[in-house]
């Protein structure tokens, strides 16, 4: 899959993200990360927590203000829109949020909620299309259309996750953010919400990225995966590629640490420990930013930063480990 | 277990399964949030008492000055400081003037000040701390700064230097605890406005193009709404006691007219002798600001979604 040349959907070229601490300094969110998404993929982004991976989703939604770099959208550089630009972009990609329980307003119903994009974009505006399309939309994520003047409170945790999914969808999106969006649910529940997201990928032909720190899951649902560590991207390749053959040191041990739902096999399993501190990501000088917990860390990789270099066709990975 | 077997035959189970938009149904019936608070404070036998009773209370204050035969400032020489009895329910005071009447109209007083100076303070503190918190960065920095400035100056100060410009008397009392009190609620306000601010259903609607004005109108003003509505009604009974208190001193409300807090104060001097002149006006002081705080009480429990069943 790897191998035809794709449609680039999304292009994201030396991002930064800063966020000023007062009296401590700079804490170095994401810093300078490059990627693209391909039409109609879904790129996994994997780390741990505090890694960015969230920050790196919102900055690119625009959310966030970007420190340096771009983000360019269908060719387009979507971090200097004007306003009036600006919804073209707004319409074209979503977000689903990472806790159900926060991202719906208490005080609005279903139907208002899923309205709302739909208002701001002026779609559907006869009050029947408007509630016509609502209706679509619940059955679309598996709800239904006595659901539409409930209120959030009303719903359990992924009933509310799909109310979320269907108030992304109601602009008719191409590109999805889909911020944690299970991790906050259980596990049986958990593959309801990924399914429905598979489903709807093949039916609306979407594009996900795909932020998650649960790394079957990932694996389950990505077509090509990036490794983040302390705002970097460490690792970047197909997701059968990085689950089999990893190469970073950090994607090895975080791999490792995947339980085997298999008692016996578990027991056997080798752990690659990590070892020291990780470090603190404010007013982090040059160097590997896993110099402080990689075993094969050297001079070099305390001075200089390495850069995300192809390994192999398609596998990316920095580490001064390879040429 | 042969027998109960044998009587038992397949076609006698049948397959239901699992229907999967029945799973989905909600058997409750949909109530919004502010139906649900409201049910909720139906529920609390001592809120509703309270309300209960602050109606009566305004009523009485409204029509029993036109129904009670005695005016408030009629004079009966003859029966000073007289005792409760069927003509004068409450009794008289030293200047023989009928208490039961001036308890409803110096309750007028007590209650406008009450209500205005909430009202005010609701307003002034909402908007401020709305914009402050809303605005956040160095305009945060600014207003919060000339807040601090308003809640260093005690509000003696601000009410005698007022009423040097204005006079003594119901104005100048108004002015100078609208100026003082509305920093509380704009300081809460603010914080609230901060936290919902980052929520991610603001974030959400952001993602969806939301321009700012309406994610004020429709997503931060309703869900600041009940912390506002019981901050306001936990105020009332704070105006009216400060209120007493200014005119217990004698720098709020002039005579011939009246309050509650300038009563008790003409009552203490009594209070030896002729108790009544005291017990009534504190009662009425009291009881009303009991019921207030039982009712803001009340509301925090309805509002509060962490306490929804």
């Amino acid at each position: 899959m790897s191998n035809e040349k794709r449609d680039v959907l999304v292009h994201v070229e030396n991002m930064k993200k800063y966020f000023n601490i007062r009296n401590k300094g700079v804490l170095k969110a994401v810093d300078d990360v490059s990627f693209d998404i391909y039409k109609g993929e879904t790129l996994g982004l994997v780390g741990e927590s505090g890694c960015g991976k969230t920050t790196c989703g919102r900055t690119i939604m625009g959310l966030y203000p970007v420190t340096e770099g771009k983000v360019e959208y269908e060719g387009r550089n979507v971090t200097k829109l004007g306003k009036n630009e600006l919804p073209w972009f707004k319409k074209r990609a979503q977000m689903i949020f990472q806790d159900p329980y926060a991202s719906l307003d208490p005080r609005m119903t279903v139907e208002s909620i899923i309205a709302e994009g739909m208002e701001n974009f002026g779609l559907y505006q006869k009050p029947d299309e408007r509630k016509e399309r609502i209706y679509e939309l619940l059955k679309l994520v598996g709800l239904n259309k006595e659901h539409a003047s409930r209120f959030p409170h009303e719903f359990s945790g992924g009933q509310r996750q799909r109310i979320g999914i269907a108030r992304a969808l109601a602009v008719d999106p191409e590109f999805i953010v889909c911020d944690e969006p299970i991790s906050a649910l259980d596990v049986s529940i958990q593959a309801q919400v990924v399914n429905l997201l598979i489903k709807l990928q093949k039916e609306l032909g979407l594009t996900y990225l795909f932020i998650a720190h649960d790394l079957s899951m990932v694996k389950h649902i990505s077509d090509r995966v990036g490794v983040m560590y302390m705002g970097h991207i460490v690792e970047l390749s197909s997701s059968k590629e990085l689950y089999a053959n990893p190469q970073h040191p950090y994607t090895k041990a975080l791999l490792s640490a995947i339980p085997i739902p298999d008692p016996e096999k578990e027991k056997g399993k080798v752990v690659l420990p990590l070892e020291g501190e990780v470090g603190s990501p404010i007013n982090c000088g040059p160097g590997c930013r896993f110099a402080s917990r990689c075993k094969y860390a050297s001079k070099r990789c305390k001075a200089e930063t390495p850069e995300l270099k192809e390994i192999e066709k398609g596998h990316f990975a920095a580490c001064h480990l390879f040429k | 277990m042969a027998e109960l077997n044998s009587s038992m035959t397949e076609d006698m189970f049948q397959r239901l399964g699992a229907d999967e938009q029945k799973s989905e149904t909600l058997v409750r019936p949909s109530i919004s949030y502010w139906q649900d608070a409201v049910r909720r404070l139906k529920k609390n036998k001592v809120a509703m008492c309270s309300l209960m009773f602050l109606i009566f209370m305004i009523l009485m204050c409204i029509f029993a000055p036109y129904i009670y035969p005695h005016e408030y400032n009629e004079q009966n020489i003859a029966i000073t400081n007289q005792g409760p009895t069927a003509e004068h329910i409450f009794g008289l005071d030293d200047l023989g003037r009928d208490i039961f009447a001036r308890i409803w109209v110096g309750g007028r007083v007590s209650l406008t000040i009450g209500i205005v100076g909430a009202l005010v303070s609701l307003i002034v503190g909402t908007l401020y701390g709305g914009i402050s918190g809303f605005c956040g960065g160095i305009v945060d920095d600014i207003m919060m700064r000339i807040l601090e400035i308003i809640v260093g100056i005690p509000y003696m100060v601000v009410v005698i230097i007022v009423s040097v410009f204005l006079g003594k008397g119901m104005t100048s009392l108004m002015i100078a605890l609208c100026m003082t009190s509305w920093t509380g609620l704009a300081r809460l306000v603010r914080g609230e406005i901060i936290e919902l601010k980052e929520s991610e259903y603001v974030m959400a609607a952001r993602v969806l193009g939301t321009p700012s004005f309406k994610i004020i109108t429709r997503h931060l003003i309703p869900n600041t709404l009940s912390i506002i509505i019981i901050n306001t009604t936990f105020s009332i009974p704070g105006f009216i006691f400060s209120e007493a208190f200014l005119s217990f001193l004698g720098m709020g409300i002039q005579p011939p007219l009246t309050s509650w807090g300038a009563m008790a104060a003409l009552g203490q001097q009594q209070m030896t002798y002729y108790p009544h002149e005291l017990i009534f006006p504190a009662l009425a002081i009291s009881v009303t600001m009991l019921a207030f705080n039982l009712l803001g009480d009340g509301l925090r429990d309805a509002f509060d979604p962490k306490l929804r069943q």
